[in-house]
Formats: structure tokens, sequence, C-alpha cells
């Protein structure tokens, strides 16, 4: 199943947080994003949890991809606790390379919509992230709304 | 480069050839393209037509004997095995010395040391989250640290490795280390992998720390010093690994490291060191991929390209200098996360390229890389796999066991033609300095590693588990990850403000005055002031947050 394409398009930010800068994979990932249509905002390594959260709200995103090849992963819950706490409740998260077995339900429990690790197919990767940013669209639309209501 | 079809004295090839080549067809039906890695296009047979030996005094020679390709010195693994080198690092000082102590026990024979992702970052374990510290690599930040690293181990008769980018803090610590034991810097020996700056700028971004004028300064300034007072130590390690794990072909690593090997070459002569001092002490880091052939292939085209860029080009008269030696690591990229033990299948298959190669030294990866740094037993395995090839399979008893087959000859010229051509297009732009400035060489291996993605998305590359062969049921939960004992972190972090609080101010605020004028003086040499600071107490976090202030902050440039 194909989602739904957005209009305007899904505006995704692909970054890495915490020490590592291993960034091979965030910049394929950016890329097959772009190629299906999506408008990518990528990032260089390193940032700092406050300033995605300050990108995502500037950028007005739909959907977050960080890559960690390290254990930046496991600051992940922190950056969505950020987000909620700016009221970017809605952006959905998607974390993309190297967890360990036994640290995945964590980060799923925590909010993280899929863990992509290495060898995920271009399909399904750009498939979930189009499918969360349409959710996480109309999720924000809906706030909009009845904060205007 | 396409060569002259070689006459052949052999009665009844051409029409024997002639036959082969219509019953291939008639069996084969639709031939498969192969291109390696590399992008050379492999044929499914090779004969004295591809490679007849005339040339073998020219190219090949005897091993120890210009221009190197069969192996740089006489006696190659025979003689003298390759250093295991397993790289380590996690958690404490303490837990990284109860880990060095068992590889020691377990029969490496060289150490090296992997510190913690806030240590590459630049900073110190006060200034990141807690949750991160000691998860890939050893915290370190003082000396009192890597005394406490080291404790027990043979300063002064083990070759000691360290992941130290400019400014080597960890070497400065080292030999603060040395000092209060009594040992004599002569004694001491290893190399500073991660010495190689324009690596980090372009493929290895965690390694980065200073502006790139700044790195190039320190980086001359620490070879000078290494070889006015450590005669045993390397101060030069060029650093393929980054570029083949970001992407780059492994002809194209080769080409990157030699064009930066020659700029570190004409930096140093450039600051008065004599080429044949300097390139004795050259050494090389090299990925080993899967492509076993396509590697092999490699570091013996490698050792005869590097053999005669340093007599020819670099005009270097001593035979010493002329010698490619290498460490070479396992390719973590190969590895997968699914099914992941069939990674011991691959390692094994990565360093038996590696040892029918004739590197120098080796890390082999464990199994469990692709999803967690590795646990003691699966350390132990990787370091296995080693005494099993060397023991009992028997790799060692030939020296360049795949010489004169006409596959590995063939590919061996192929290769060298590689890599000559990309270090055309480097030396067109100016050198690596440059091309690395100008973001030319990101762009190439981006590119490469797109086309190689794509390679493995057509199936054209298959990967077992991956892309065929996957299982319904992954195997791969189950195994806990061991994480640094945060009780043990916190106790670190404690003692280490306890030791900034204790240490002698006026010595601290004396070596960082002293490291600022150096900075600023190009007649001084900084590395000597960063080892005089290190022992003075101050930190590693403060001594690169002086020199980026007064050197300027390292940003790469981030092509996308």
């Amino acid at each position: 199943m194909t989602a739904p394409r957005l209009d305007p398009p899904a505006r995704v930010l692909v970054t890495k947080i915490g020490l590592d800068g291993h960034d091979r994979g965030s910049r394929i990932v950016a890329a097959f994003l772009r190629d299906a249509g999506m408008d990518v905002i990528y990032t260089p390594p390193w940032q700092s949890i406050a300033g995605v959260v300050k990108l995502a709200t500037e950028e007005d995103v739909d959907a977050i991809g960080v890559s960690s090849l390290a254990t930046d992963h496991l600051i992940v819950p922190k950056l969505i606790a950020a987000l909620r706490e700016a009221g970017l409740g809605h952006v959905g998260i998607v974390v993309g390379g190297i967890v360990p077995a036994d640290e995945r339900s964590m980060l799923l429990d925590e909010g993280v919509s899929a863990i992509f690790g290495p060898g995920a197919a271009r399909d399904e990767i750009v498939e979930h992230v189009a499918a969360l940013a349409a959710l996480s669209r109309a999720a924000r639309d809906a706030e909009l709304r009845e904060g205007t209501s | 480069m396409t060569k002259e079809p070689v006459q052949l004295p052999l009665p009844g090839f051409d029409q024997d050839f002639g036959q082969w080549r219509a019953d291939y067809g008639r069996q084969i039906g639709v031939d498969r393209r192969i291109v390696n890695r590399s992008g050379i296009e492999i044929q499914p047979l090779y004969t004295p037509r591809d490679w007849d030996g005339s040339a073998y005094e020219a190219d090949l020679g005897f091993p120890g004997q210009y221009p190197f390709t069969r192996g740089v010195y006489p006696t190659m693994h025979r003689g003298r095995t390759w250093s295991q080198r397993q790289l380590i690092g996690l958690g404490t000082p303490a837990d990284y010395n109860a880990r060095v102590r068992q590889i020691l026990a377990a029969g490496a024979t060289a150490i090296s040391f992997l510190p913690c992702n806030s240590g590459f970052r630049g900073v110190d374990c006060d200034e990141v989250d807690p949750l991160l510290l000691g998860t890939c690599g050893t915290v370190s930040n003082t000396v009192d640290d890597m005394e406490a690293a080291l404790d027990g181990v043979p300063l002064g008769e083990i070759s000691t490795a360290m992941n130290d980018p400019v400014p080597f803090t960890l070497l400065a610590f080292t030999l603060g280390v040395a000092k209060r034991r009594g040992i004599a810097w002569e004694k001491i020996s290893g190399t500073s992998n991660q010495s190689d700056y324009i690596s980090h700028f372009i493929a290895n971004h965690m390694f980065y720390r200073l502006s790139l004028p700044g790195s190039r300064r320190v980086f001359t300034d620490h070879v000078a010093f290494c070889l006015e007072h450590l005669p045993n130590w390397n101060p030069v390690s060029v650093v393929g690994q980054h570029m083949q794990q970001a992407g780059a072909t492994p002809a194209e690593t080769v080409g990157f490291t030699f064009a930066t090997a020659l700029q570190y070459a004409e930096d140093c002569v450039a600051r008065g060191i004599d080429i044949d001092v300097l390139l004795r002490r050259f050494t090389f880091f090299f990925d080993i991929s899967i492509s076993f052939f396509e590697e092999i292939a490699k570091f013996r085209a490698a050792r005869r390209v590097w053999a005669r860029l340093a007599r020819e080009r670099l005009g270097a008269k001593n035979p010493n200098s002329w010698r490619f030696k290498f460490h070479g690591q396992t390719s973590g990229v190969d590895l997968t996360r699914q099914q992941p033990l069939n990674n011991i299948a691959r390692v094994t298959t990565q360093a038996m390229a590696g040892i029918l190669s004739g590197l120098q030294s080796m890390h082999t990866d464990a199994w469990d890389e692709a999803v967690a740094t590795p646990t003691e037993e699966t350390a132990r395995i990787a370091v296995a796999t080693q005494n099993i090839l060397r023991e009992e399979a028997h790799l060692c008893d030939v020296i360049d066991p795949l010489a004169g087959s006409y596959y590995v000859e063939t590919l061996t010229d192929q290769m060298e033609a590689e890599i000559l051509a990309v270090i055309a297009k480097i030396d067109a732009v100016g050198g690596m300095y440059k091309a690395a400035e100008s973001g030319l060489v990101q762009t190439m291996i981006g590119e490469s590693a797109l086309r190689y993605q794509e390679k493995i998305e057509r199936g054209e590359e298959k990967i077992v588990g991956v892309n065929c062969y996957q299982l319904a049921e992954d195997e791969s939960a189950g195994k806990p990850t061991e994480r640094p004992d945060p009780i043990r972190m916190q106790a670190h972090i404690a003692r280490f403000k306890a030791f900034k609080q204790n240490r002698d101010r006026g010595a601290v605020d004396g070596a960082l005055a002293a490291l600022t004028r150096a900075a600023h003086d190009e007649s001084d040499n900084i590395f000597a002031r960063v080892v005089e600071a290190a022992s003075a107490g101050v930190t590693h976090g403060e001594i690169i947050a002086c020199l980026r202030k007064e050197l300027g902050f390292g940003r790469p440039l981030i092509v996308s």
C-alpha cells in the first residue's frame, strides 16, 4: 500500500543527535526521501536536543528521522520529551541505524514509530515515513482547528 | 589502461582458447556482467594472455625488494606474523584496564586504545549526557585516567596504538605516565592512529576537532616532536579506512590515501623534516572488505604504487622509506544485523584477504559489532579467528601465495591503474588539502556510496540475510547489551572533578598560557606544549578548548 502524497509535500528533518559523526546512513536516507518527493531538511551530526526542537519548530516538520550508529539512540527519549514540551507532540519520530535488540522496545515504548536497521529497504523506509508524516500532518491540523475554534 | 596482447610461445593456445570461448558461450547462454566495487569488469577466465610474467622483475620483484609488490620484508609472515591488535575501549579507565589485561592474557601482542566519543568530540566527561559516556570507548581526560587505564601494562615493552586525533592528548597523557613510572620515552613504541586529520575532515567527522589549517599546524609539530623524542613511535598513520567506510571504492580509497600521504610528506618536508627520517615512520590503516580478490589486489598494487611514489616522486633514498606498511581492520560495513552469527564467516573471509595480502597488523571485528559494542566473549572469538587462520589453516607458510595467478596479477595491474587515475585527479586540483577543502573528495565518496547502495537494491550485490536468504524469524534478539556501570561511571566523574579541584592551578594556567603562545609562534612546537600541559594536570577538554580558541574550531564540510 502506498501512503497518500501530502500537498504540500511531507516535511522531514533528518538529523543526528549526541556524539557520533558517522553520517553515511543519514545522507543516503535523506536522498531516498528527497527522491520520493518529500521536503528534506538535513543537518550535519552532533545536533543538540534543543537545536533539533528549534529547527523542527521553525521548519514546521511532520516527521524527524534520527540516525544513530553508536549509542546516541539512548537519548532519543529525551528528544521526544523535549518535543512534547515544545508543543510538537504530533511530530512523528523514526530511528535509523544500530539499536541493540534489547533496547528497541525502550524506544518504541517512548513513542518512536519505527526503527530501521542496516539493510532496511528503501521502499519500506519511504512508505513508513510518508504514512507517518500524513498522520502527523492530520494531527497537527486537528490541533490547529481545535486551537482556533 | 589497455596493454598490448602478449605473443605467447604456446603452441595451440589460440586454437584451444577459441574452443573454450565457444564452449563457454554455448553453455552459459546470457553471461552476467560482473563489475567489482572499484568498477573493474571481471572476466570469467584469465590466462597467460592477460598476464605472462614478462614484467616480473619490474612489477613484482622479491619480498623486501623494490617495488615490494610481494611484500615489504624478506620473510613476511613466515618470519614474523602480523601484530594482533584489537581495538578496545569501554567504560571507565579501570574497565579498560580489566579488558586489556584479558586481551593480553589471551595472546594479543599489542594493544590499542579507543577513547569515548565525548573525547573524540573534544570535551571532558563532565560536559556531556552521562548516558552516553563510555558506551563507545573509554573515558580518558587526564594523565591520572591514563595511569589507571595502563595499570600493570608493560609500557615500554608493548606496542600501543591509540585512536588519538589532533592534538594527540592521549599520547601526551601516556608520556606523562611514562615520566611518572620512570620509563624513558625512547622506549615507548606504537602508533598515533587517527593522526590523519584530512581523512577526518572528509569522512569521519566524529574525529574532527580543529580547523583545517589548525590541524595542519598541530599535525606537523607532532610529527617533528615524535621524530625527535620518540624513536620507536609512528606519528603518522594515514587512514584509508574512513573513506572506504564512508563509501569510497577500494581503488578510490588507496588513491585518496596516497594523495593524503603525499600532502603530509610535502608539508613535513616544508617544515624542514628529512624525507627519509619521515617515511621510515609512515604507516597506513586500511579497511579490508569482503570483496576477497579485489582487496588482495588492492594491497598488492598499493605496495607497488607507494614504493614508486616514495622513491620517484618524494625522492626518498632509503629503501625503508619505500615500504608500504599497513594495519588492516576487517570492515564493519560488510557485517549485518540480520543473522548476526553469520558475521563470523564474513570476518574470517576478510581476515584471510588481509593475511594473504601481507599485512603488518590486524584488527578483526567481533561478530556483534553490527548490533552492539563487543562483549568479552565476542572479542575473544575475533582474536581466535586470527589464531585459527595462522595456526590451523597454514596461511603463513608461503609468502605472497597468490602471486602468479593470472587473475590476481591482472587485477593487481588494473587496480594500480585505477589508483593512479585517482591520484592524478587529486593532483589536478592542487593536492589533497585543496581537494578536501573544496569538497571534491566528499562528493566523489558520496556518489560511490550511493552507487553501491543502488547495486544492493537492484540485487546486483547480494548480502545473505539482507537481500537474499532472509529468515522470517530474526535471531538477532536475546543478548543483553553491555553498558558501562552507571555507578562506576558516576564515581569516575566525581574523581575527575576532584582531580580538577586538587591540581596545582598555577601550573595549569602556566601550561595553558604556553600553549596559547605556541599557537601563534610558528617557531615553537605546539605538541611539545600539549605534552607539558598534560603532565601539568590540564585536561583533554581544556587543551582542545584552548587550541580551538586560538586556531579555530573544526567544522567539516558536509556535502549532502
